[in-house]
């Protein structure tokens, strides 16, 4: 495995004694005195008007403290943390529910026990409207979610992805005529990326504690965008951001779920502030399905217009996009972010409709990916099936149409420059390593004995690191709620006068190792050891202004940040030495805890030296200032682009349809690694929900609006025994848009493997006349396709 | 995720617990929580007492008693998946038991709660309908015994009566017996879509006795009566387990659920009919 020139070393994290031992503190584990619980009263309809609220009896009730409704908090306005296009999310129903679980009423009460009694107690009258849920029937727009709308919000395409601000040139030249041609083949699919629930381990949880004395409020949330929160409540309570202090403890796991503020984040201040009172919620698992963001929802059709020889004219992607009732902060930025790498690694004429479309079904949003996986599944599936339609090798047409190394940058059809590349390169590592012509003749000989063995290839491109602040001006800014700016990345470095460092970041961790990669940054950059670096984040007062933690951003942006930052501290910290140690600060070495002389060993001061030097500016040479920290903000010229490739090998039951991953192996690109291992670890989560997609599951409604999928017993998680050892590799092509030349690892695995999986069921049976079959492959569709196959 | 208001007891003598049951207008049994907890949660389920067996001492013993084996009321499926006098005397319980939910569900949730509870997908029915176990079921008013096969009601219904505790079951040894399944997650992870659990007295070369149980495919785990006939009497071959895993679901009403259609659980019970009756005819 190859590491890097900047650290690259397995170091253990040093988040994990405090977590295994169950010592970690989050929300739940932060305790006010005096402090009140809410429950919410939740719509049993996914569309119906609201035409009374009785609180009486849940009011009578012993612990009650309050009913709140829509009437009470109207005048909050709507949370600004939302994209402004199409119907933004009320704090409670304003008149009208638009989808079951949807929040009507909040109780507050001594406990959490009263508070559930009493939300039972409060009878809601609804008048029933009709709902929509079908994805096709609500483009059709026969019925709207919100009357007078139209369900269509808006149509990304891929030369004209904003209107106004990006105007490209017709990037499909010559895919209609291509298609007409007699030496091409058409192929042409209809697939499902079906609706997740993406279900961190830990539920959200909000505990405010308003303090009329200090004018202040401090809300604890499980977030990945605390700044963000902070600036939201600012603007909704009408006190400025330095008055509210959001802090987001240990995160168990966010997925894009906690990068929402939430109407309940801002309730609680409500409550708090009203009673007097620190006022908790905590989501249930079930509610989770209501009252927290879902994940993908796209039907669409992506078609391929080929030559018989692997060279592709033209990829087409119709899609709709499920929104859910109410858009959110980057509801309909998903299929955006998807269009970005649409194209994929494929220098290849492209047409996209990515229609961003309401129904009555809660929120979506960015989950794990974020519109790259969906994007990554429809090129990749519809790949494979051209492949097989030509009948020449998944791998080779890939590389018949990928952009050569020599191309980068590469300014792609949707508008977007791709940093560094060399994609087959990458390929023909993981090919070589599985020894693919062997995998190939294993299978065929599986195949004669009447055993179903696929193999899957998939290859991708993501987007990850935002990224350039520019980006802001295109509307996914949370300037707008009280942030300087949005998509930067900052740190902090500060060597306490001990000589021990603190190291502040701007990042929202929930699980990614950030206290580790951190101090493997600036211990490498210091020469302090592990130990006597603390890293700290999420807390909106305390930490600089920061962005949070999603779209695998927070090393190449915040970690960039903190290098620098790094790097100011050395050389202020050199000069120090160089005037203690009476040599020029050139000639000055950190190791070991320590600097000296460059050639003198014995010529040395430790940190503490330098740092009681630091903090006593009497004793510094003339014109240094006292002090040993440096704060740096860090805006990248360009996002990153990761890529990868991904192959599975699949056992497919043929009597009872169920499939049994057997392999799967991984050979990623991200830059440069600081971390194997904490790498390692973010691939085999995301790999691990990208097969739990491809084959288990699926938040499912019926035709009323209702989740049937609410608990666990029915969204079936992936289990460590459902999976393989995964075998993981890594190419190395760092970016040239930060100094650390990282990319960024989040959500390759995800972004890589759902249509790994699906291309390797597909192998298994295509023999059989399988071309396709729908996510989730649990085993009745699979037996389902064997079964249309042989008719 | 919040029950509603109950009562708690943790009596020490299983008499104490009786009386306290028949005591109670509402009251409901704890022994692994596995079923019972989620229940309340949701407010599903809403005792006014929640009576937990799992101080009671004796209650957690798998004892040899020389024609059978007995499983008492607190032993957890862990216990009943790793106990040689199980896997060796009704392996199919403890295969059953073995693939029941995950680890940390095994070691909590008991054998008998699994019975008690009798959920229409759960594996351990299946096991106790095949091997033909008795349930020995306590009440203020005396002991009584329950034949496996006349235990099962309905959905989540079972012959207890609100006032009695499932003290043991018993089961008979001898015979042949395996549990083979289809999860929800694919191989045998989560509840079963389908699974079969046969017992087997195929000792002489013929098949002279046999009793075939089916789960998750029916309103409660049953016994395939015409599947078990189609082997008795023959010597086991192909053709004879090919026509009893044809019976598998004959007079049964097959249910259907985001996980199998009608038509796809009756293939997936002739399936697991087949394959269970394959590896203890092998
Ligand atoms: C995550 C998860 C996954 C699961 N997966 C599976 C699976 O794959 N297959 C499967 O079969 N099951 C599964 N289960 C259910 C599990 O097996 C339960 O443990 C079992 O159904 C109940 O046993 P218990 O001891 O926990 O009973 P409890 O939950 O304590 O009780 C269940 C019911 O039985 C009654 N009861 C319990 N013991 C007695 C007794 N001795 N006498 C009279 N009444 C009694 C209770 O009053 C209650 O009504 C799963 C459960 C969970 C939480």
């Amino acid at each position: 495995m190859s590491t890097t020139s900047v650290m690259g070393g397995i170091v253990r994290r040093k988040e994990d004694p405090a977590l295994i031992q169950g010592k970690g503190m989050f929300v739940d584990d932060i305790k006010r005195s005096r402090e009140l619980a809410v429950a919410f009263v939740r719509s049993p309809f996914a569309a119906a008007t609201i035409t009374s609220v009785d609180a009486s009896a849940a009011l009578e009730l012993a612990g009650v403290h309050a009913v709140y409704t829509a009437d009470d908090v109207r005048d909050l306005g709507l949370n600004p943390a939302q994209v402004a296009v199409g119907t933004l999310r009320p704090l409670l129903a304003d008149g009208a529910v638009h989808h079951v679980g949807e929040a009507v009423a909040m109780v507050v009460a001594d406990d959490r026990y009263v508070a559930q009694d009493a939300a039972d107690l409060v009878y809601v009258e609804y008048e029933p409207g009709d709902v929509v849920i079908d994805l096709k029937e609500a483009f059709a727009d026969t019925h709207q979610v919100h009357d007078g709308v139209s369900n269509t919000l808006l149509t990304w395409h891929g030369h004209a992805w904003w209107e106004g601000v990006v105007d490209l040139p017709d990037p499909s030249p010559g895919i209609q005529e291509a298609k007409e041609r007699d030496d091409t083949v058409v192929v042409s699919l209809e697939m499902v990326n079906q609706r997740l629930l993406p279900t961190a381990i830990e539920t959200r949880a909000v505990l405010a504690d308003w303090n009329s004395g200090y004018g202040s409020v401090e809300l604890w949330t499980s977030s990945q965008i605390p700044h963000a929160v902070a600036g939201a409540i600012g603007v909704m309570f009408g006190i400025p951001s330095n008055k509210v202090r959001v802090v987001a403890p240990e995160v168990g796991g966010g997925f894009g779920v906690k990068l929402n503020v939430y109407p309940d984040e801002a309730l609680v201040c409500f409550a708090s502030r009203e009673l007097g009172r620190p006022v908790r919620w905590t989501e249930t698992r079930r509610e989770a399905g209501f009252s927290s963001t879902q994940g993908r929802g796209w039907i669409g059709t992506a078609t391929i217009t080929g030559t018989r020889d692997g060279k592709i004219l033209g990829y087409e992607l119709d899609a709709i996009c499920d929104m859910g009732a109410y858009t959110q902060n980057l509801t309909v930025a998903v299929p955006l972010l998807g269009l970005f790498v649409a194209p994929g690694q494929y220098d290849i004429p492209t047409s996209y409709a990515l229609h961003c479309v309401v129904t009555n079904t809660p929120t979506t949003d960015a989950y794990r990916g974020a519109g790259r996986p969906e994007a990554a599944y429809y090129l990749d599936r519809i790949i494979d099936t051209y492949a097989r339609e030509i009948g020449m090798d998944p791998a080779d047409v890939r590389k018949v149409n990928y952009w050569k190394p020599d191309q980068f940058p590469v300014n792609t059809a949707v508008g977007m420059t791709m940093d560094t590349g060399d994609y087959e390169m990458n390929l023909d590592a993981l090919l070589d390593r599985v020894g693919y012509e062997d995998l190939k003749a294993r299978r065929d000989a599986a195949r004669a004995e009447g055993r179903l063995l696929g193999i899957g290839l998939s290859t991708y491109v993501e987007v990850c690191g935002f990224g350039p602040s520019a980006l802001a001006g295109l509307g996914f800014s949370w300037a707008g709620y009280g942030l300087p700016a949005a998509f930067n990345g900052s740190g902090v470095v500060r060597v306490q006068a001990d000589g021990t460092c603190t190291v502040t970041i701007g990042t929202g961790p929930s699980g990614q190792g950030h206290e580790t990669t951190w101090a493997q940054i600036v211990a490498d950059g210091l020469g302090i050891a592990m130990e006597n670096i603390e890293v700290r984040h999420g807390d909106s007062l305390d930490s600089p202004m920061g962005t949070g933690t999603f779209g695998s951003r927070s090393i190449a942006v915040d970690g960039t940040a903190t290098y620098e930052a790094t790097k100011r501290v050395r050389e202020k910290a050199a000069t120090i030495a160089g005037h203690l140690l009476e040599a020029a600060s050139e000639d000055i070495q950190f190791q070991d805890g320590g600097a000296h002389v460059a050639g003198s060993p014995d010529r040395s001061v430790s940190w503490a030296q330098i740092a009681e030097s630091a903090y006593q500016p009497h004793t510094l040479p003339e014109g240094v200032e006292g002090g040993l920290e440096s704060s740096v903000v860090f805006s990248p010229p360009n996002a990153t682009w990761p890529f990868g490739s991904h192959m599975a090998l699949v056992e497919v039951d043929p009597t009872t349809g169920d499939v049994d991953l057997l392999e799967y192996w991984a050979t990623d690109d991200c830059g440069n690694v600081i971390n194997p291992m904490i790498v390692d670890g973010q691939l085999h989560g995301g790999i691990a929900q990208g097969v739990a997609q491809a084959l288990f599951e699926e938040a499912i409604y019926d035709d009323a609006g209702n989740l049937l999928t609410t608990s666990l017993i029915d969204y079936p998680l992936p289990a460590a025994g459902n999976l393989p050892m995964f075998s993981l590799d890594r190419t190395v092509t760092p970016t040239d848009v930060n100094a650390l030349g990282v990319k960024g690892i989040g959500e390759a695995g995800t972004i890589g493997s759902a249509q790994t999986i699906v291309n390797a069921v597909v192998d298994a049976l295509s023999h059989l006349g399988v071309r396709h079959i729908d996510m989730p492959l649990r085993p009745q569709r699979v037996w389902q396709a064997i079964e249309d196959g042989r008719k | 995720m919040y029950p509603a208001k109950f009562d708690y007891v943790s009596p020490s003598t299983l008499e104490e617990a009786l009386s306290i049951l028949s005591a109670s207008e509402n009251a409901k049994v704890l022994s692994g929580g596995m079923s019972l907890i989620p229940l309340m949660k949701m407010r599903l389920v809403r005792p006014t007492t929640v009576v937990d067996i799992s101080r009671i001492p004796g209650l957690d013993e798998i004892t040899d008693e020389g024609d059978h084996i007995s499983i008492g009321a607190m032993v957890r499926h862990a216990d009943t998946a790793a106990s040689p006098l199980v896997i060796e005397h009704a392996a199919a319980l403890a295969q059953a038991a073995g693939a029941t939910a995950d680890i940390q569900v095994r070691n909590q949730g008991t054998t008998c709660g699994s019975i008690a509870h009798a959920d229409l997908a759960a594996d351990q029915p299946a096991a106790v309908l095949a091997l033909g176990a008795t349930m020995v079921v306590a009440s203020l008013a005396g002991t009584r015994e329950i034949a496996a096969a006349d235990f099962f009601v309905d959905t989540l219904t079972s012959a207890l009566t609100p006032e009695e505790i499932l003290v043991k079951i018993k089961v008979p040894k001898g015979g042949k017996s395996a549990y083979v399944k289809l999860g929800r997650r694919g191989g045998s992870s989560d509840y079963p879509i389908a699974a079969c659990a046969v017992w087997v007295d195929a000792s002489n070369g013929t098949v002279s006795d046999a009793r075939i149980a089916v789960t998750g495919v029916g309103s409660k785990p049953y016994l395939a009566a015409a599947s078990a006939q189609a082997v008795v009497g023959t010597d086991g071959s192909g053709d004879a387990i090919a026509e009893a895993a044809s019976h598998a679901t004959d007079d049964i009403v097959v249910l259907e659920d985001l996980y199998g259609s009608v038509a796809y659980r009756s293939h997936l019970a002739g399936v697991y009919v087949q394959r269970a009756l394959e590896e203890v005819l092998a």
